[in-house]
């Protein structure tokens, strides 16, 4: 077997600055090995250990959709010892990534369904996989409707503009996209937190409709009571968590809630699954 | 199964033969205590001994391991990519492992070893050793093996299992490990087998009555994780703690770790080294946010772990062998004993308190 | 001193009942032979819990860091001094704590004594200036001046320097005590000597930090050796980082230590670690006349600039 820890070599092809404060990269990678694209193949939803040798691990979402050929994108923040140094680096540097790792939203189940995607901030990545696998021509027809909240704290923070700005143009998506708040006359989408333009926006519950959630603590906090109030089921609430991460493969001990590892068995969870878990993320 | 007897005039020649074909590692005295160590040519290790102070789990699973290496020389092909670092898995013996011991790399290795993934560097330094145990007939009054999964003359993880008899030790053949090993020493005395049987069968018995110490574990599946987890007696159980990492470091099934770089000029490593839940970093995200920065919550994830989590999600007990280090050497005496007694015990709807 | 647990639970019972106080910090009795585990009591019907023995080595001013309650604490000579610097160093305040003198007569090594028996100890008992320990098939009797720990022996500071009730009468102090034998030893080796002297003093650290945790005096939200922006130490067993580690967190620790022996006694590998923060209190003795922790009315030297402070050091 592959030694898990072992990343497979990647070379930067491309880097955009998604943020106005410039805390927010979206960088491009390419395989060295193409084969090794083959071997990567991945779900939306899933993450990747991105591996700076000398510097250290960390655990990212995938923003590309696996549609998305000849390449793999990852939008990072800037918070720490090796996001900090990835934010210097410089197309044509070299570097690792490892996985797919985690479990993906569940897209078997989601087959057939209305998708209501609530996002947030920088935790937009994993939903913008999941848009643009879902919007891929062959993908369409097995989803029913799509709704899409996502909300910054102003027009600058918000992730992937002109793709945002694309996607509110198509008839077979819904796009609500807010901000906090802004001075910008021209500005014009919505105003508002998520959970508030979420009460307003998001179709009413259905056996067939299915939120999936990504965003900062305090964001979940305030949008899972909107979703109840519409009447979602708890099993049809699916939250994607952070957790701090070293291995990845549920070896290293450290993500643990309860007796799941967010790294193996998240870091996708129903609402159900995480009510029956120990409040501790 | 196979029965050998081995006079200990035999035993060092045996030892001698083992040596050629594999590296033999031993309780050896330091100090006021046992350590396993690697055993030198000519060097025994101390059979009369009791336990060690630390677990011999740093056998296969050393406290600081290289897993790669690279170099930031943009000059060279390969700048950048990690390379395996070069291991040495040639054939091991640990000899007079206590059998608590040898099942806690058991239960070890569903972590190490799983389905999806395999951690290589466990696995084959696991597979690489052959555990020859030695049965314990004087137990300490900190064990408690037999409740907590295992037992003085436990056989589950050994490949071979020692009764010493006095003048010989009377010999389980527990594996084709075990069998190759003897066969390499050239014991070969084989002795009538339930005869044998029935000696050690008399030997586990007496070594059991032995034992003082039990935790009750059988309620502990049927906990509710939540009530346990907002049960609170923590904050009590959690006060004593000064968060340092003796506990996790002397348990033989404990196995978190830390992944890190190191750069001496151009060139670097990758390599892991234990980590600690006791810890207060161990769960810091990069945001800042920590969902276990007070004492309290990292104290009930240890026990949590160790007596709940990994009862639900492997069906096998608890991860503990009762080998009663932690009771030992804990700098405070924090019990894991207690802890388990009143998580055993917990009833969710006696409770009047509020959770802490 | 086992007399003394009558007047700690009278007092701990009348502070709870009188609202003086809202817990009390002590001992219970531990579950092991010659352990007691760190406690607090809120009940005033629970301070029967409350035990006192030679076996309470376990600095409480540990439990006091940044707490917000009122609380009562148990303080021999050295656990007093350590509350003495956390309220200058402002990790508690003075009108919080309600200290509980308990003049101290040294208290003894369980290591040390396991060393002296063959077998496991299961009984100790504990008469005045005599240790009674007992195993399957062995009783031994040791005199308690025999088997103090190592810091006790020394020590010059047995009676609380500050405290709002007594337990008990005041015990004299020790006279003629050279509390630098050791240390004058290793500075008259050379420097190969000293290199191989610390080598093997500091082999067997397995980087538990139990040294660091059960110091009153290591309280910094994060550690020097956890920090990774920048890292300072590696996180291996590497011997240089090993070494890194105990210098440092030495001086860390330069003009605070009162040589409570917590470190020593909290080591799960037995490593002497007081050598390196004796060292630093001979020098601030030596070159300041400094003694830490013994009144809230003095800051300590390296906090303070005197015009004729020694300088011979800086070249």
């Amino acid at each position: 077997m592959r030694n898990p820890y072992l990343p497979y070599p990647v070379r930067i092809d491309e880097i955009i600055t998604e943020t106005e404060d410039r805390n927010l990269k979206t960088f491009k990678f390419v395989f060295l090995d193409p084969d090794d694209e083959g071997r990567f193949a991945y779900r939306a939803g899933q993450f990747a250990e991105l591996s700076i040798p000398g510097k250290g691990e960390i655990p990212i979402g995938i923003a590309s959709s696996p549609t998305e050929k000849g390449f793999v994108k990852f939008t990072v923040n800037k918070v720490g010892l090796v996001s900090s140094f990835l934010h210097n680096m410089k197309v044509g540097d070299i570097m690792g990534v490892r996985g797919p790792l985690g479990n993906s939203y569940p897209w078997d189940v989601l087959e057939g369904k209305n998708v209501v995607i609530i996002g947030g901030g920088f935790a937009f990545t994993t939903l913008r996989a999941s848009i643009v696998y879902m919007l891929e021509p062959a993908n369409r027809p097995k989803f029913k409707d799509i709704h899409v909240i996502y909300g910054a704290r102003n027009p600058g923070m918000l992730l992937y503009g002109q793709e945002l700005a694309a996607w509110e143009m198509r008839d077979d998506i819904h796009m609500h996209i807010t901000v906090d708040g802004t001075d910008d006359p021209n500005w014009k989408y919505n105003t508002g937190f998520v959970p508030t333009i979420t009460e307003q926006k998001a179709p009413p519950a259905d056996p067939d409709t299915y939120a999936i959630i990504c965003g900062p603590p305090i964001m979940i906090k305030f949008t899972q009571p909107v979703l109840d109030k519409l009447g979602y089921g708890h099993d049809q609430i699916i939250m994607s968590l952070e957790m701090r991460m070293k291995c990845g493969i549920g070896i290293c001990g450290r993500c643990n809630i309860g007796k799941d590892f967010v790294c193996k068995d998240g870091p996708v969870f129903t609402l159900a699954q995480l009510n029956n878990m120990p409040k501790e993320y | 199964m196979k029965f050998v007897k081995i006079d200990k005039k035999e035993w060092a020649a045996g030892l001698d033969r083992l040596s050629a074909a594999y590296r033999l590692f031993g309780p050896v005295k330091e100090g006021n205590f046992h350590e396993f160590k690697a055993l030198d040519a000519q060097e025994r290790p101390d059979m009369a001994y009791v336990n060690t102070r630390r677990s011999p789990k740093a056998l296969i699973y050393p406290q600081s391991e290289k897993m790669f290496e690279f170099s930031l020389d943009q000059t060279r092909a390969d700048h950048h990519i990690l390379r395996e670092a070069g291991k040495d898995y040639t054939a091991r013996a640990v000899i007079g492992i206590r059998p608590c011991d040898a099942d806690a790399f058991r239960l070890v290795q569903k972590n190490f070893d799983t389905p999806e993934y395999r951690d290589p560097y466990w696995v084959q330094a696991y597979e690489a050793t052959t555990l020859v145990g030695l049965g314990c007939s004087s137990p300490c009054s900190t064990c408690f093996c037999t409740t907590a999964g295992s037992g003085p003359f436990h056989e589950a993880g050994l490949d071979l299992l020692l009764a010493d008899e006095g003048s010989g030790y009377l010999v389980k053949v527990l594996s084709p490990k075990g069998e190759a090993l003897v066969q390499a020493a050239g014991w070969s005395d084989a002795t009538a087998a339930e005869a044998a049987e029935r000696r050690l069968q008399d030997l586990r018995g007496e070594a059991e009555a032995r034992i003082v110490s039990r935790v009750p574990t059988a309620k502990l599946k049927d906990q509710k994780t939540n009530h346990l987890f907002d049960a609170p007696f923590w904050q009590e159980v959690a006060f004593s703690c000064i968060n340092c990492g003796t506990c996790t470091y002397v348990c033989p099934t404990c196995w978190c770790f830390d992944l890190q770089d190191e750069v001496s000029g151009k060139d670097g490593i990758r390599y892991r080294n234990w980590d600690s839940c006791m810890f207060p970093l161990f769960t810091h995200h990069g945001s800042g946010h920590n969902p276990r920065s007070q004492k309290t919550q990292r104290v009930r994830q240890r026990f949590m772990h160790k007596l709940k989590y990994f009862v639900d999600k492997y069906d096998n007990g608890i991860q503990c062998v009762g080998c009663g280090r932690c009771i030992r050497l804990c700098p405070v005496n924090i019990d894991i004993r207690r802890v388990c007694n009143l998580m055993n015990h917990f009833d969710a709807t006696a409770c009047a308190i509020p959770a802490a | 001193m086992t007399g003394y647990i009558e007047k700690i639970r009278e007092i701990a019972a009348r502070l709870l009942t009188d609202g003086t106080v809202e817990m009390v910090i002590g001992f219970r009795k531990g579950t092991v032979p010659m352990m007691n585990e760190p406690f607090f009591v809120k009940n005033p019907l629970e301070v029967a819990t409350l035990v006192w023995d030679s076996n309470c080595g376990i600095n409480l001013a540990n439990y006091l860091t940044d707490r917000k309650e009122k609380i009562a604490v148990l303080a021999k000579g050295c656990d007093s001094r350590n509350i003495v610097t956390h309220i200058i160093e402002n990790k508690i305040k003075r009108e919080q704590l309600y200290i509980i003198g308990v003049p101290c007569k040294g208290m003894i090594d369980r290591q040390r004594i396991a060393g002296r028996v063959d077998g496991e100890i299961l009984k100790v008992v504990e008469a005045e200036e005599r240790v009674v320990v007992s195993g399957r098939g062995f009783e031994k009797t040791f005199d308690k001046a025999d088997v103090l720990q190592a810091n006790c022996r020394l020590c010059i500071h047995r009676n609380p320097v500050l405290y709002d009730e007594l337990a008990a009468e005041l015990v004299s102090e020790q006279q003629d005590v050279d509390r630098y034998v050791e240390e004058r030893r290793i500075e008259a080796m050379d420097v190969q000597q000293r290199w191989a002297y610390f080598d093997e003093l500091l082999a067997s650290c397995i980087r538990c930090y139990a040294c660091r945790n059960a110091c009153p005096l290591c309280y910094c939200p994060t550690c020097f050796v956890d920090e990774s922006r920048p890292q300072w130490v590696g996180k291996s067993i590497d011997p240089i980082d090993t070494r890194t580690f105990h210098f440092l967190r030495a001086y860390h620790c330069a003009g605070r230590c009162t040589d409570c022996g917590a470190c020593e006694r909290a080591c799960p590998v037995g490593i002497n670690m007081r050598v390196f923060t004796k060292k630093l209190e001979k020098d601030c003795l030596e070159l300041y006349g400094w003694e830490a922790g013994m009144s809230l009315d003095q800051r300590p030297p390296l906090d303070t600039y005197k015009v004729d402070d020694p300088e011979i050091f800086i070249k």
